[in-house]
């Protein structure tokens, strides 16, 4: 049996200077590298794909598996073309803050593996794409990648293995969408972040039209405990097809909000426990399991575990493990609205039912939200939805549908309260984060 | 030379297709097909607005989904597809909104949608009555807005913004389908146009001061699918169902672009790109869109006149020809007569103007190269260039096809964006798509160069004979027989060069294809509108030609004395020579010496004008005869590529005749006079007739003369010079929009060149030749050869025949302020 | 309105440095972008020019993306820009509340630019900004793009009253804060030397460790303990460092339920 929290890669964050390789390295840090230098790539990769490591920017797709699709047969041209490697470091899904803390912490662990990743998929150019908008996140990564080029972890015959490779940090401008994989190496290649047709895949024809492999912070800040401790060690943890430790981020009308890192498949129930409970005299009314783009979820679902199947068979994802935790003093409505404006905001605008429908939606919603319009605005909203869902030309619009769907599903009576009430029936003052204090004080 | 039209397709079974059940239909199409493509060849149109199939696919609008069942391996796409970016699959199968309520559905969706933001301006929209997406929601749409019935709020935006001075936005009508976009920039590689902002914001712009100067830009207005662009010219004045559609030819190069030519109680109202897929596929320049009001112009004659008195005055027809027969018949007794039919007629009145000579003025005395020529190339033409071709008889015929599927094309003396847009098209096209490799033999590397990925052969004027003979055997730019070799118009005024690329053509197994500027100079090759050749290639030295050809016209000989050629034919004028001359549509500052031409004009005793417009030939004529305009009268042009472009009359006005009638008119005057023989039609259907009875001549071509390239250069700078697409011809005037759209005059120096003559880049420089001196910017071009100058040929302001310096000479250039 | 200076040549040189950086160079436009704002204090038409001239791309195509991207500005923002999100988390929390009060506070709208005072050091501009990754943190807003956490409308008037008239401010998790222009030109990838300020991380980011910490949780053990556990660390260290994060944290209540259930299997 696992500990109930499993801090590996939030482990170091509390340690002064982490972000230092002198402190990395005296942890035992870029130890991991020689591991892997002393394998194959193949052997890296199956490593990889034998601890059951899945993507934790959200798609959940198998890491290892993503790594063995990068064509290697110098027979064709695919085969013989430059490989990259690509972090996703574009952190922006509503609710999820977790690799901005990680880079911020211990950047190393993440250069340390982009560097077993890229000798795994043989690539010798690698990018992390930053948002824009954490300049002290990426001046660590900056600094973190120009003391690995010090110590010889990366420039030319890395520790003496023959292997080159170079890194670059790159520092995205302000776009949700650019989280998508194919819309951020339209970023990286210098162009508007609009996502590319598949096929051609990543692993085929990616960056530069070149195979190229893309994995999130958090997956690839994974690879050198896998590496240096082994596929079974990670797979010891979490539960039979979500392996490993995963940072949960709760948010919101907790306690103690923050990084939790925990086997897969820990329940909301165990962490909002171990966050000290909701706010003194709250309950907790709705959540989000994986940022505002999977279903939200109510107090009943605060037993299923957090894995991958478990969010899947409550209809929902996984996701980030973004958890953001409203009490019952929310509305709903406000709550959706505001995300449907951020997806209108976020539209990229390529597709007609992504850019026309997040347009429409948040009108409909802010008439519902204002307690204009009828019940049947409810099943408009649906239709609207049902007419974007799986229409779109990515996920983002499925993503706009997901709080709308779910939240009719859960809440309908406030919706319509909304309409009886003429408005609102929510005062907001007192979801805010100083209420409560403010309530105790005068109580 | 036969006028047809016909193409022949294979139908054999192929057993590379791949089968797939569309709406329960199968068809078999060809592997890597589109599905939406795959629907249409199963009778099943599923609606689209981004698709096009000329265009790279993007899965923008998402108009197209359908219901895919089985992909082709039993399992089934969870969510509708977008037909226009998936590929066929053997054994899979498609249901569209035909037959699948989820397609139909997910359509019914997309299309309310677009509506959301879309406005209900149709009665006012240019596009009403002829646009995709009205059509498409009136027949697939809600009958009643839901968007509408909650209140919504559409987007708006203050209209409209011009994306060029011709080429205007409405931005709330867009649908941001990226039509236009994907055209800029994969079709011209003109990407002025861009996405910009996002979301709905998102939407079609320019950068600040960087227009959409592209000139293939017309284009996108066409395959809008929505009103959202528009042309300042056509804007507004016309609704689609008020206008009679006649397919037709572009009158403006030797490209031969298929246009269709929309007009409305006898005025063209706009021009649109034709389909045709050998030729232009749905493409054309802006020229061919947009240069069509010249025709209409003030100065247009209306009626026959004659001069008396030393007054032109009115007359009719009858008067007009029998006075111009009676002086011609004297000037042709005095000292004869000089035809110049010019370069833009259609074969039919070529022909005319060829057969004229032979029989009713005794004279080879005729050709239509009213501008700078060779004798050098009159001997290419007439081994090399007439007779071959598409329809010809010779072998080696090249054609659009032929340059997207050679390994090299070498460029000599021919910038195609300027000179032949459709052949720019189709080297870019074939650029994008593979391996092509373009070599140009140019003063420096043009935007169009560039644009094809080509590589340039930095090439001072005068020394293209040595870069061309350099190409055989070269270790990186060799050629062999996977290579087509275009040779311009221009190149025949370099002595050897023409030679230098027939020897490099006979010797590496090249083709070589002759590219000329204007719509009818090849068809006045093949019709004999040349000293030396009569119809369908018939040497006029060659005694059995000639009575083949006598033959044929029923006439007993030929005049056997060579002819003079268009040089020749004015110096003789103007220095009392031959005393008549036949004029066609010619403009003086065109011709190789414009001052010489207009001595010749008032010199010769008797000048009879074949002209649409007055022009200073009309002015100093005895006799004008006006003729029809293209879209007035039938006729054909043969391309460049030999093929035969023949197209009907759009407008019919009774006052303007084709040349061929107006030629028959004075014929059979000349004839009453006992002075020849008449031409023996009066339509053109009848030359068509002639012309399919003559066919071509089976006899030897004459052979090729050589000519020694010339050495050394001399004082001052070599000037290279040609003509832009859009410049001051006056087959431009009379729309100041497409005007606007011109590239600015420059004059074009090297680093090197700038610096020794002393002048800086964006500095005003004064360009100084034998006949003048023009003022014009300096543009400082790192590709361009050292000594040399570029000057647009006829830019505004820059008549350089007339202005600056005679074709070959050199200039000088200084700063303005020097 | 401020004036802009035309590109100087270094920035012409960085710029073409910055394109240099990748396998092909119109990756590069992105962080020139940046450059470009560091330098004029937005994108001006003789940077989307310059951009295109070093990438031989089109301004449209320049332009197209410097209008994607909302980090981009075509209005220069003052020397400090605030941005408080109110995506729904945030929002909710109070995010609205204090956008509303600095709004008010400063007299303008989104996006806009505070009317320098009589003696004020620095202007000031204000938007609302989508989710920053900082939801733990919320409600947040982002200084120039460096966060500053737990914010209260009262602290909030006070960050930007600190702004304007020039004392200096701190991230809560970073350095001490630096201009606009000066943020912009580590964006494009120019280090400046700050990236040791600041702690390592915040203390709700430290709140799992330390109940684990506490509890004596960790990960299984593994072949390579360093990377996984604090086997190198002294009991001593754990403990001070433990104490230090709690220290620091304001927000976070130290009394932790005692008893937490074991995972369920099922």
């Amino acid at each position: 049996m696992t500990d109930t929290l499993t801090p590996v890669l939030t482990e170091p964050w509390g340690v002064d200077r982490s972000w230092t390789r002198e402190v990395y390295e005296s942890r035992g840090g870029y130890r991991a590298l020689d591991t892997a230098f002393a394998m194959s790539q193949d052997d890296v990769i199956a490593a990889v794909k034998d601890s059951g490591l899945r993507g934790r920017g959200g798609a959940g797709f198998p890491t290892g598996m993503k790594w063995s699709f990068i064509p290697q047969d110098a027979s064709t041209e695919a085969g013989r073309n430059p490989k990259y490697l690509v972090v996703n470091a574009d952190e922006s899904e509503p609710g999820t803050c977790k690799d901005i803390p990680l880079m911020m912490a211990n950047p190393h662990v993440l250069v340390e593996g982009v560097i077993i990743a890229s000798y795994a998929i043989r690539a010798h150019k690698a990018f992390i794409y930053i948002r824009g908008e954490v300049v002290h996140v990426i001046r660590r990564v900056q600094n973190a990648v120009r003391e690995a080029y010090e110590a010889g972890h990366l420039g030319t015959d890395i520790h003496g293995s023959g292997y080159d490779l170079d890194v670059v940090v790159h520092a995205g401008a302000g776009a949700y969408i650019c989280g998508e994989e194919t819309a951020l190496l339209e970023g990286l290649e210098g162009r508007r972040g609009q996502p590319r047709l598949r096929p051609p895949f990543p692993a085929v024809a990616g960056l530069y039209a070149s195979p190229t492999v893309i994995n999130n912070v958090e997956s690839i800040a994974s690879v050198p405990s896998i590496v240096g401790n082994g596929a079974e060690w990670f797979s010891s943890m979490g539960t039979e097809k979500s392996k490993g430790m995963g940072i949960f981020s709760l948010s919101g009308h907790v306690k103690r909000p923050g990084q939790y890192e925990a086997p897969l498949g820990i329940t909301l129930r165990q962490l909002v426990e171990l966050a000290g409970g909701m706010r003194d005299g709250h309950e907790l009314k709705f959540w989000t399991p994986g940022g505002s783009s999977t279903p939200l979820l109510t107090a009943e679902h605060v037993d299923l575990p957090l894995d991958f199947e478990g969010m899947a068979g409550a209809g929902t994802m996984l996701g980030t493990r973004a958890l953001q935790l409203f009490d019952e003093t929310t509305c709903v409505v406000r709550a959706v609205l505001r995300w449907t404006e951020f997806y209108k905001h976020e539209s990229c605008g390529k597709c007609t039912p992504c850019r026309e429908g997040t347009w429409w939606l948040v009108q409909n919603l802010a008439r519902l939200e204002k307690g204009q319009g009828s019940e049947e605005d409810l099943d408009l909203l649906l239709d609207q939805c049902d007419n974007i869902l799986g229409r779109s030309f990515c996920a983002l619009g499925d993503g706009a549908t997901s709080p709308i769907s779910s939240s009719i599903k859960h809440f309908r009576e406030e919706y319509l309260a909304h309409l009886t009430h003429g408005g609102c029936p929510f005062d907001p003052a007192r979801s805010t984060a100083w209420a409560s204090s403010q309530q105790e004080v005068t109580a | 030379m036969t006028v047809s039209t016909s193409s022949t397709t294979g139908g054999e079974p192929r057993a590379d297709l791949v089968t797939v059940t569309i709406d329960g239909v199968e068809v078999s199409v060809e592997p890597g097909t589109l599905v939406i493509r795959a629907a249409e060849q199963a009778g099943v149109q599923v609606p689209r607005f981004c698709d096009h199939p000329l265009l790279a696919p993007v899965g923008a609008c998402r108009q197209c989904l359908v219901d895919v069942p089985d992909a082709g391996n039993g399992r089934g796409f969870p969510k509708p597809q977008a037909s226009c970016t998936l590929p066929v699959a053997p054994g899979m199968v498609v249901n569209t909104q035909a037959s699948s309520p989820v397609a139909d559905k997910a359509q019914q969706g997309v299309m309310e949608l677009l509506l959301v933001n879309h406005p209900l301006d149709c009665p006012v929209c240019d596009k009403g009555g002829e646009c995709p997406l009205q059509n498409q929601a009136m027949s697939n749409g809600r009958g009643e807005s839901r968007f509408a019935a909650t209140n919504g709020t559409k987007r708006t935006f203050p209209k409209p913004i011009n994306l060029s001075p011709q080429v205007l936005l409405d931005r709330e009508r867009c649908i941001v389908c990226q039509r236009c976009t994907r055209f800029a920039a994969e079709i011209a590689g003109d990407p002025f146009i861009a996405l910009v902002e996002r979301g709905a914001q998102q939407q079609i712009g320019i950068a600040e001061d960087a227009p959409f100067y592209s000139y293939f830009s017309g284009n996108t207005i066409q395959i809008c699918p929505v009103g959202a662009l528009t042309s300042e010219s056509y804007r507004f004045r016309s609704r689609p169902f008020d206008l009679v559609s006649t397919p037709s030819i572009a009158e403006h190069d030797s490209c031969g672009a298929a246009i269709r030519v929309d007009h409305r109680r006898g005025t063209v109202m706009r021009r649109l790109a034709g389909d045709d897929q050998d030729v232009n596929e749905e493409w054309i320049t802006d020229k061919d869109r947009f240069a069509f009001t010249w025709a209409k112009q003030d100065d247009r004659i209306g009626y026959p006149m004659v001069r008396e008195d030393g007054v032109l005055r009115p007359a009719s027809w009858p008067e007009a020809f029998a006075v111009a027969a009676r002086g011609l018949a004297a000037a042709k007794d005095a000292g004869g007569v000089g035809l110049l039919p010019g370069g833009r007629l259609t074969a039919e009145d070529a022909y005319a103007w060829s057969k004229l000579a032979r029989t009713g003025l005794g004279t080879n005395d005729v050709d239509f190269r009213s501008r700078p020529l060779s004798a050098e190339e009159e001997s290419f033409l007439a081994a090399h260039v007439v007779g071959s071709g598409v329809e010809g008889w010779k072998d080696g015929a090249v054609t659009y096809a032929d340059l997207e599927s050679a390994r090299t094309v070498v460029l000599a003396g021919l910038e195609p964006e300027d000179e032949a847009g459709t052949i720019f098209l189709r080297l870019r096209k074939a650029h994008l798509a593979g391996p092509l490799r373009v070599l140009a033999i140019a003063p420096f590397e043009t935007r169009g160069l560039t644009k094809v990925g080509g590589t340039l052969l930095p090439t001072a004027p005068g020394d293209e004979p040595a870069a061309l003979s350099s190409l055989l055997g070269h270790a990186d730019h060799g050629v062999d027989k996977d290579t087509i070799i275009l040779v311009g118009e221009r190149l025949g005024l370099v002595p050897g060069a023409l030679s230098a690329a027939a020897e490099l053509a006979a010797k590496s197994g090249a083709r070589l294809v002759w590219v000329p500027r204007r719509a009818g100079d090849r068809g006045a090759v093949e019709t004999g509108a040349l000293p030396g050749l009569l119809p369908g290639g018939r040497p006029v030295a060659d005694a059995a030609a000639r009575v083949d050809a006598a033959a044929h016209w029923g006439v007993t000989s030929l005049p056997e004395a060579p002819g003079k050629d268009a040089d020749a034919i004015v110096a003789s004028a103007a220095a009392g020579g031959l005393s008549g001359l036949l004029v066609g549509g010619v403009d003086p500052d065109d011709t190789a010496d414009p001052a010489a031409f207009r001595a010749a004009l008032a010199a010769a005793d008797f000048v009879v004008s074949l002209e649409v417009r007055a022009t200073d030939v009309t002015a100093a004529a005895d006799v004008v005869l006006p003729v029809a305009p293209p879209v007035e009268k039938a006729g054909s042009y043969v391309t460049w590529d030999g093929r035969v472009r023949p197209f009907e009359a759009v407008l019919h006005t009774p006052a303007a005749l084709p040349d061929c009638r107006v030629l028959a008119g004075i014929s059979e005057e000349l004839e009453a006079l006992g002075r020849g023989r008449r031409l023996g039609f009066r339509t053109v259907d009848e030359v068509r007739a002639e012309l399919g009875q003559l066919g071509p001549w089976d006899g030897e071509a004459p052979a090729f003369t050589p000519v020694a390239p010339v050495t050394g250069g001399g004082e001052g700078l070599a000037l290279a010079t040609w003509k832009t697409l859009l410049d001051d011809g006056s087959l431009q005037d009379g729309d100041k929009h497409l005007a606007a759209t011109a590239r600015p005059a420059v004059v074009r120096l090297s680093p090197a060149t700038a610096a020794q003559v002393g002048v800086a880049d964006g500095a005003s420089a004064v360009v100084t030749g034998d006949r003048g001196s023009l003022t014009l910017p300096v543009e400082v071009e790192a590709s361009m050869v050292d000594g040399t100058a570029w000057v647009p040929t006829n830019s505004y302001g820059t008549a350089v025949l007339a202005r600056l310096a005679s074709p070959g000479s050199r200039v000088s250039v200084k700063g303005a302020d020097q | 309105m401020s004036t802009t200076s035309a590109l100087e040549q270094t920035t012409l040189d960085e710029l073409a440095e910055i394109a240099a950086r990748y396998p092909e160079k119109r990756s590069g436009l992105l962080p020139m972008l940046h450059l470009v704002q560091s330098a004029q204090g937005k994108v001006t038409p003789e940077g989307i020019q310059a951009c295109a001239d070093i990438l031989d791309i089109s301004p449209a195509e320049v332009s197209g993306v410097a209008t994607f991207y909302t980090m981009y500005k075509r209005r220069e923002p003052g020397d400090f820009h605030v941005g408080v999100c109110t995506n729904t988390l945030c929002a909710v929390m109070g995010g609205d509340e204090i956008l509303a009060r600095l709004q008010e506070h400063l007299g303008v709208g989104n996006d806009e630019t505070a009317e320098k005072r009589e003696g004020d050091a620095h202007t000031v501009s204000l938007e609302h900004i989508e989710c920053n990754a900082a939801c733990d943190y919320a409600p947040v807003a982002m200084v120039n793009w460096e966060f500053v956490d737990n914010l209260t409308p009262d602290t909030a008037v006070q960050l930007v009253e600190d702004l304007r008239t020039g004392k200096e401010v701190r991230s809560t998790r970073g350095p001490r804060l630096c201009s606009w222009r000066e943020v912009e030109r580590v964006l494009a990838g120019f280090p400046d030397g700050r990236a040791d300020e600041g702690p390592s991380a915040g203390p709700s980011s430290l709140v799992g460790r330390e109940i684990a910490r506490e509890r004596g949780w960790s990960a299984p053990p593994g072949a390579a303990s360093g990377t996984t556990g604090t086997e190198d660390l002294s009991a001593s260290e754990a403990a001070a460092e433990a104490d230090t994060s709690r220290a620091e944290s304001e927000t976070v209540e130290a009394d932790v339920e005692s008893t937490v259930e074991e995972p369920s299997d099922d």
